[in-house]
Formats: C-alpha cells, sequence, structure tokens
C-alpha cells in the first residue's frame, strides 16, 4: 500500500477517537464538569483532525475545523463563556457535523452543505459575540477562508522576478546570546547565505575579551557579508527568520543608486572599499562546504558553549542510535494488534484450561493425594490458568464509553425530531466489556434509547400538566455485578401505559382477553413480536424494528432484558450481559450417561420431583407444584432423543429455570454433578446448528458435553415438540 | 552516519507521516506522544535535531523546550516547533521557551527536510 494511504487509515481511526473525545469533553463542560485540562483537550481534539484533514487536502474538513478551532480558543483563551444553553449546544452540533464531515472524507458521501454552513456561521456567531473576530463575520460563507502560510524558504524552484539582474548586499549579522542559547548557529546561517550566490565575509572579532573576561555564553562576534545575488532582500532576510529578534541585521545594497540614505551609507562604502581592497580575506566560494570562512572557523573555540557541546554530542549520538530507538519503542504505552491473534490466543488459553482440567482428573483417578507435590503443583498450574485466562479475556475488554458516546448524539437527534427536551446522563462508561458484546450492544441500546425518548418521555405539555420540569432525563448506566454486566437504561416518562399494552396485545392476539397479567407480566408484553407501543407508527421508532428484536438481539449475547415501571415516574429498561463470550457459568448434569451443561443464570432452583407433586396434562406432557405454581416439567432425555419412554414421576432431579423472556419450566435430568465454569465452543462453526443446543464445551475428562439452550427449551414447552429438526440423538 | 531527529506529537498520523518523510531523507527516527514522553526518550537517546509539536496532552511544547534547553547535555540540541499557527505570538513564545525555528503544518516533506537541513550542524 501507498504509505501515504495507510498513514490516511491512521488519521480516521485517531479521527474517530478524537471525536469520542470531543464529544465527550463538550459533554462534560456542559455538566459543568469539566476543568481547563478538558478545554485543552477539545480544542487539541479538534486541532488535530484539521491539521491531518489539511496535510490530506480534505478542504471541507479543513475549513470547518478551523471555524470550529477558532470558536474553541475563544473558550480556551476565556474570551469566550462555555454557556451550556447557547455555546455549548452549538458545539455539540458542530461536533456532530465535524464527524459527518470526518466520515464523508472517509467513506465518501453526501454532506448536508447547508447545515455544514449553518452551523458554521453559528460557530463564528459565537466567537464573534465576544467581539473577537475580524475574520469570521456572522454568516458569512467562505470568508472562513484557511490558507496554510507556506514555509517560505530560500529553495532553488525561482519564482524569479522578471529581470534576473545580479545584485551587491552589504549584509551585517551581529548575533546576540540568545541566538546561541536557542540552537541557533552563526556559521550554519552563513552557510544558507552562500546558497544565495557568491559571497565573502568579513569577521568582526574586536569585542571579543580577554579569555578571563570571556562569558562563555556572551556573543561577542559580528560578521559583514558581501553577496552577490539575484535574490531580492526578502529572500536574503528568510533566511534569517527564525533568528529575527535574536540578532542585529541590516541588509542593504551595495549599489549607490539604489541606496537609501541611512546613517550606515558610510559605512558601508568603507566595508565595501575595505573589501574590495583585500580579496584575501574572501571566504570559499558559494556552495562551499559548511562553516568554510576560515575566519568563521578560527573562532569556534572560544564561542559559546552550546555549539561546541552539540559537536561533542554528535559523536555519542552516533553510539546511542540503536539503544534509543529501542527504548523509545519500549516507552509506547499502546500496540495494536490484529483482533484475530487474540481470539486464538483465547482460543488456546481455553483449551490449555481444559486440558489442565483433564490432568486434574487423570491425577485424582491416579489416586494421587492433594496434599502432594504432584497434587499442590495442579493447584498452583489451575491457579496460573485461570489468571492466563482472565487477563486475555482482559485484552478484548473494551470501556462501553465508545457505544454510550454514540447514545449521546442520538438523544440530540431525537430531541429535536419529536420537539422534546431532553437530557441523556450516562454513568460508568469505564464499565469493561468484551469488544464483540460492545459492537453488538450499539444496535438494542440505539432502539431503547430512541423508544425511551420518544414513547418513554411525554411532551413539554404533558410534562408540566404532570408538575415535572420540561427537560426529560435519560439516564444510561452501566456496571458490573455478579461477574456480569448490567446496563439501565431509565426515563422520567410517564411509564407505561398498561391499559394500553395489555388492549393491544389483546387486538394482535398475544394474550387471551381473560389472561391474568401481573403488572410486570403486562409491562413484558412489549418484547413480544409483533407489538409496538405507539398507535400512530412514528419516523423514529417505527423502522420496522420492535422490542422483540432487541430482546433477541440481547439473548444472543447470553444476556438478559426485563423492564419495570411506575405509572408516571417512568420505565427502567435492565439489561445484563456476560462479560465475555467465551466462557459459561454451567451447572453441569448427568442424563442417560451423557453429560450436559444448563447455563447457571437460567437456574432459579434445584428440586427433587415427587410423585405426587407432578401431574400428566395428557400425552407426554406434565406439570409440576412447585409451591402454589404450575409449571410445566420437561423430560429433557426424551426432548433431546436420549430415550423414548418418560422418566417416572418422583425420578431424577428437576432444574427450575427461567428464560430471558421470563416463561418458567422445570428440567427433569438424572443427576446434578457440580457448577463449573466451561469454556464456550460453537457447534455451528464446527457442525451445525442443532435445536436445543446453544453451544458445546470440552469437559476435564476429554468428553463433550452440550450447552443447553434454555430460551428453545423453554418455548418448547409451550408447543410440544422440537419442530421439524430432527432429534440430536438421530442425529448423532 | 545519518542523523537522528526526535519527534514529539501527541496525533499518531502526524509521527507516521513525520517519520515517512524523515525516513525518507535518509534520517533515523526516533518518536515520543507528548512533552513528558519527549524527555524520557531523550534521557535515553540522543537526536541531532528535535521536532515538537506545541498542543499536546501532559506537557505541551513550550514546557518540552524548556526542559530540553533547562539540561547542559541537551540545551544545544536544534529544536523545530510544528505549528499550524503562523501567528508572531505563537512563534515568539516557542523562541523564548528556547525553540530554533518553526514549519508551519501541514508540512511540505521537502520543506520539512529543508528546515532541519538549515539547522543541523
Amino acid at each position: 500500500m501507498d504509505p501515504m494511504e495507510a498513514i490516511k487509515i491512521t488519521f480516521f481511526q485517531e479521527c474517530e477517537e478524537q471525536l469520542a473525545e470531543l464529544e465527550g469533553g463538550l459533554l462534560a463542560m456542559e455538566a459543568g464538569e469539566a476543568d481547563s485540562e478538558v478545554v485543552n483537550a477539545v480544542f487539541r481534539a479538534v486541532h488535530s483532525i484539521k491539521g491531518g484533514a489539511g496535510a490530506f487536502g480534505l478542504d471541507d474538513l479543513v475549513r470547518f475545523s478551523h471555524v470550529f478551532e477558532t470558536a474553541l480558543d475563544e473558550v480556551r483563551t476565556g474570551r469566550l463563556a462555555p454557556d451550556p444553553n447557547t455555546v455549548l449546544k452549538v458545539m455539540l452540533r458542530a461536533a456532530d457535523v465535524l464527524a459527518d464531515l470526518v466520515r464523508a472524507a472517509r467513506d465518501g458521501g453526501v454532506i448536508d452543505e447547508a447545515r455544514v454552513q449553518q452551523i458554521a456561521a453559528e460557530l463564528a456567531g459565537c466567537g464573534a459575540g465576544g467581539g473577537h473576530h475580524d475574520e469570521t463575520p456572522a454568516g458569512a460563507e467562505p470568508a472562513i477562508e484557511f490558507t496554510p502560510l507556506a514555509f517560505a524558504m530560500p529553495v532553488l524552484e525561482p519564482e524569479l522576478p522578471p529581470a534576473p539582474a545580479t545584485h551587491e548586499w552589504i549584509i551585517r549579522f551581529q548575533p546576540k546570546s540568545e541566538l546561541y542559547a536557542n540552537a541557533n548557529e552563526a556559521a550554519l546561517l552563513l552557510r544558507e547565505l552562500s546558497q544565495l550566490g557568491a559571497m565573502t565575509v568579513e569577521l568582526d572579532s574586536s569585542m571579543l575579551p580577554q579569555l578571563d573576561a570571556l562569558d562563555p555564553e556572551g556573543a561577542y562576534l559580528s560578521w559583514t557579508i558581501t553577496l552577490t545575488t539575484e535574490r531580492t532582500e526578502t529572500e536574503i532576510r528568510e533566511v534569517f527568520e527564525f533568528v529575527d529578534g535574536d540578532c542585529e541585521l541590516s541588509v542593504e545594497s551595495a549599489e549607490p543608486q539604489v541606496v537609501a540614505p541611512t546613517p550606515d551609507v558610510f559605512d558601508v562604502m568603507a566595508l565595501i572599499q575595505k573589501v574590495q581592497a583585500a580579496p584575501e580575506m574572501a571566504a570559499a566560494p558559494p556552495l562551499a562546504p559548511p562553516a568554510s570562512p576560515p575566519a568563521a572557523t578560527a573562532v569556534v573555540a572560544p564561542r559559546p558553549s552550546p555549539p561546541a557541546a552539540a559537536a561533542a554530542a554528535a559523536a555519542p549520538a552516533e553510539a546511542a542510535n540503536g539503544q534509543g530507538r529501542a527504548d523509545a519503542a519500549a516507552a509506547a504505552p499502546t500496540i495494536r494488534v490484529d483482533l484475530e491473534r487474540v481470539d486464538r490466543l483465547i482460543d488456546l488459553v481455553g483449551e490449555l484450561v481444559i486440558n489442565q482440567a483433564m490432568l486434574s482428573q487423570r491425577v485424582m483417578e491416579a489416586g494421587i493425594a492433594g496434599a502432594s507435590a504432584i497434587g499442590m503443583g495442579l493447584d498452583e498450574l489451575e491457579q496460573l490458568s485461570r489468571e492466563i485466562q482472565d487477563s486475555v479475556m482482559a485484552i478484548r475488554a473494551q470501556p462501553v464509553k465508545s457505544v454510550f458516546q454514540r447514545m449521546s448524539r442520538l438523544a440530540r437527534e431525537v430531541a429535536a425530531m419529536t420537539g422534546k427536551q431532553v437530557r441523556l446522563v450516562t454513568d460508568g462508561e469505564g464499565t469493561e466489556v468484551d469488544k464483540t458484546v460492545i459492537e453488538r450492544l450499539a444496535d438494542p441500546l440505539t432502539h431503547m434509547i430512541r423508544n425511551a425518548i420518544d414513547h418513554g418521555l411525554e411532551d413539554a405539555a404533558g410534562r408540566l400538566a404532570a408538575g415535572k420540569p420540561v427537560e426529560g432525563t435519560v439516564r444510561l448506566s452501566a456496571g458490573h455485578r455478579s461477574g456480569r454486566i448490567v446496563i439501565e437504561i431509565s426515563d422520567d416518562g410517564a411509564g407505561i401505559n398498561r391499559t394500553k399494552v395489555r388492549e393491544i396485545a389483546v387486538e394482535r392476539g398475544l394474550v387471551s382477553p381473560d389472561a391474568v397479567l401481573s403488572d410486570d407480566e403486562t409491562d413484558n408484553l412489549i418484547f413480544l413480536p409483533g407489538f409496538s407501543t405507539a398507535s400512530v407508527v412514528s419516523d423514529i421508532s417505527g423502522r420496522g424494528v420492535g422490542m422483540d428484536v432487541v430482546k433477541r438481539s440481547i439473548q444472543s449475547l447470553g444476556g438478559r432484558i426485563s423492564i419495570s415501571s411506575r405509572p408516571g415516574k417512568g420505565s427502567i429498561f435492565v439489561m445484563s450481559l456476560p462479560l465475555t463470550l467465551a466462557v459459561l457459568d454451567g451447572m453441569v448434569v448427568s442424563l442417560n450417561e451423557q453429560t450436559l451443561v444448563v447455563p447457571l443464570t437460567a437456574i432459579v432452583e434445584t428440586l427433587q420431583p415427587k410423585s405426587s407433586n407432578v401431574y400428566g396434562m395428557g400425552g407426554d406432557a406434565r406439570v409440576i407444584a412447585v409451591r402454589d405454581a404450575y409449571v410445566p416439567l420437561i423430560d429433557v432425555g426424551l426432548l433431546l432423543g436420549y430415550r423414548t419412554d418418560a422418566m417416572p414421576a418422583g425420578e431424577g432431579v428437576a432444574l427450575l429455570i427461567e428464560s430471558d423472556g421470563g416463561g418458567r419450566a422445570a428440567l427433569l435430568v438424572d443427576a446434578i454433578q457440580g457448577q463449573r465454569q466451561v469454556v464456550i465452543k460453537s457447534l455451528e462453526a464446527n457442525y451445525r446448528h442443532v435445536p436445543g443446543i446453544a453451544a458445546a464445551t470440552i469437559l476435564g475428562d476429554g468428553r463433550v458435553a452440550l450447552i443447553l439452550d434454555i430460551d428453545s427449551i423453554v418455548a418448547v414447552s409451550r408447543t410440544g415438540d422440537l419442530a421439524t429438526e430432527p432429534k440430536l440423538a438421530m442425529v448423532s | 552516519m545519518s542523523m537522528t531527529i526526535l519527534t514529539v506529537d501527541d496525533s499518531r498520523t502526524m509521527r507516521d507521516m513525520l517519520r515517512l518523510a524523515l525516513v525518507q531523507a535518509g534520517y533515523e527516527v526516533v518518536q515520543a506522544e507528548d512533552g513528558v514522553h519527549g524527555l524520557e526518550v531523550l534521557a535515553t537517546s540522543n537526536p541531532d535535531v528535535i521536532v515538537t509539536d506545541i498542543n499536546m496532552p501532559r506537557m505541551d511544547g513550550f514546557g518540552f523546550i524548556e526542559g530540553v534547553r533547562a539540561d547542559a547535555k541537551h540545551r544545544a540540541i536544534p529544536i523545530l516547533v510544528l505549528t499550524t499557527e503562523s501567528d508572531a505570538e505563537k512563534k515568539n513564545r516557542a523562541r523564548q521557551a528556547g525553540a530554533t525555528g518553526w514549519i508551519v503544518k501541514p508540512f511540505d516533506p521537502v520543506k520539512l527536510v529543508e528546515a532541519i537541513r538549515r539547522v543541523a550542524a
């Protein structure tokens, strides 16, 4: 790949990071929680985007970021107060526009030019309010032209003046000590000058004191240079651009007719004569090697020490080069690794854990005592394996911040579309979770935030009538709770309208008209496929996605979602997700000499079914009485085809499970072996989808155990059979 | 006997571009991500020229230059400041801090190398 193309990819990646930083910073400023470091970081983010965009000639991006940067600079320097209701509102929308421009530059696509112009004008207007703007009048569009100031170098691509006549110039140059202190070098400047034409150099060392009075950091030397060149005075002065102010400099034409009558004229003429009278003082020809004027080299030693130190430092520099580079590389705090490699590592560590478990089992079977050296060594190995596993999982973990930040933009957009005032409060952005989980959270979260604003919050009139502030609050929080990540989305709206929900559910045939439902059960009806609470399907929520889709995507991550709602107070959605998709806490059970794993999160309790508690329902269907309720009793062996006859009532163990949808069932198995963390191996990737089975794992004894898919099993308990697919036992 | 250039810039894009331009020009390149990191890198390397950005987290370019100049071992290293700001005030501040010269962003690789050549012994 063209190296610049590769850098461009980096640039866009970096832009994403900076956009996130920008938005986060602006939100902190809006909340009044920003210190000057945050403001600086915000400024830097835009500044960097502009810098990179300039390098790649992305002019739209440069122009807009320049306006944005200018406004931010006003804030940074305290000339513009970051008012949350005016300035920051504009800036947040500007951040959205900037993000769009970055993405348009990256992916191509159309930009809403009018919107860009409008926000740019508003931004410029913010700054103009401070009265410091001459370059960006409000409303003016391309008046805000960013013109990179070219580095004016006396390079040899001559934009020649019409008549390139050679002129003779007299240049007097007297460095001050500051010039040397900033690591500039008189000799280098002379070398530079020598590139412009033929020159002679004369050193004036008359100011040089006796050695005992010499300040090693002082400046005592001056030079008079006679230069014959086609260049203009400006070009000559550009050589001294870096030392402007750190030296006395005069550049004058040696030809009397163009010389301005200055007090120096007499001296100049005298100097010319002196130079002409003493041609042996003429220095090396033009383009001579550096520092060649003999007069100059002669005085290098007594000159201020810094240049000498530089020369001395040069030698070790060469020797230390390799070392220096290595150290610089080691100091880099992050590295970028292909995700594939990390996944391969995770896979291998999974194998390691399994292997270690097998080894432990073999050792136990061999009758070696746990307290023996081997036993203790194995314990250590187990601990190490576990730590390695945790560390490797941590590589894939990322803070949820990235997805949370997208939500605040979404909230602004939905608020604008619905005409509601909304404040999105986020909490726990630092909570880390597996990268895949984060990626797959974006869609459901988007939908739920939309819903919360569109359906959850009342309109302004409604809120006022209910005695609430006009601005509604939507809260998005994340946190770790007992080995899982819990994400909550709450709003302070009207809550679920249960009467209406029930009406709709009945109308669509989702529940029977005479069903007795608790409040929670009613609330959870919104997760049923084909349910949409808005009587008018709005543009915002009605994108053909219902809460059932949200629920399914959360479930596919091994997560659960539930809602609770209080009329007039608002609703809260709670999602609980596994930290990783690679490991599962499972209950290991045996069934017909097979071993199965039931996800621990689904298990409510275990019980010993008594024949007096089990009731036949016709056919194979049975229910079991659990306290005052009846739940379907599912004979897993029968369901999966491990055996053809039902297990007699009163035998085996029942696991009371609850699916993510809240449906309950009792699974009948032979016995419980215990609970254990298992490494998930996809069955679909290695074989194919099997109904009732979510995945597989390898146990300590090396046998494959299947992990039950609770949801499909609970669904089966309603329909009676595992659809049309062949039963597992027949498949194998 | 190529020269070593230390670049200090918080932007990965800019670091990559500087590295590309400098390596193509035959320089050895060491890089740092901000002023603090720059001083750390400097402790273990001896660059011939330093190119630094101004706006950086932790320690900005001004602070970094002052840090370099305060160290007797490094006070004579030419330092070029990368700046999109072309106004005299920024240049003056950089020079007061001890900068040798400046390069205006977005830089042209030819001009970058030219500026380095200009200040390097």
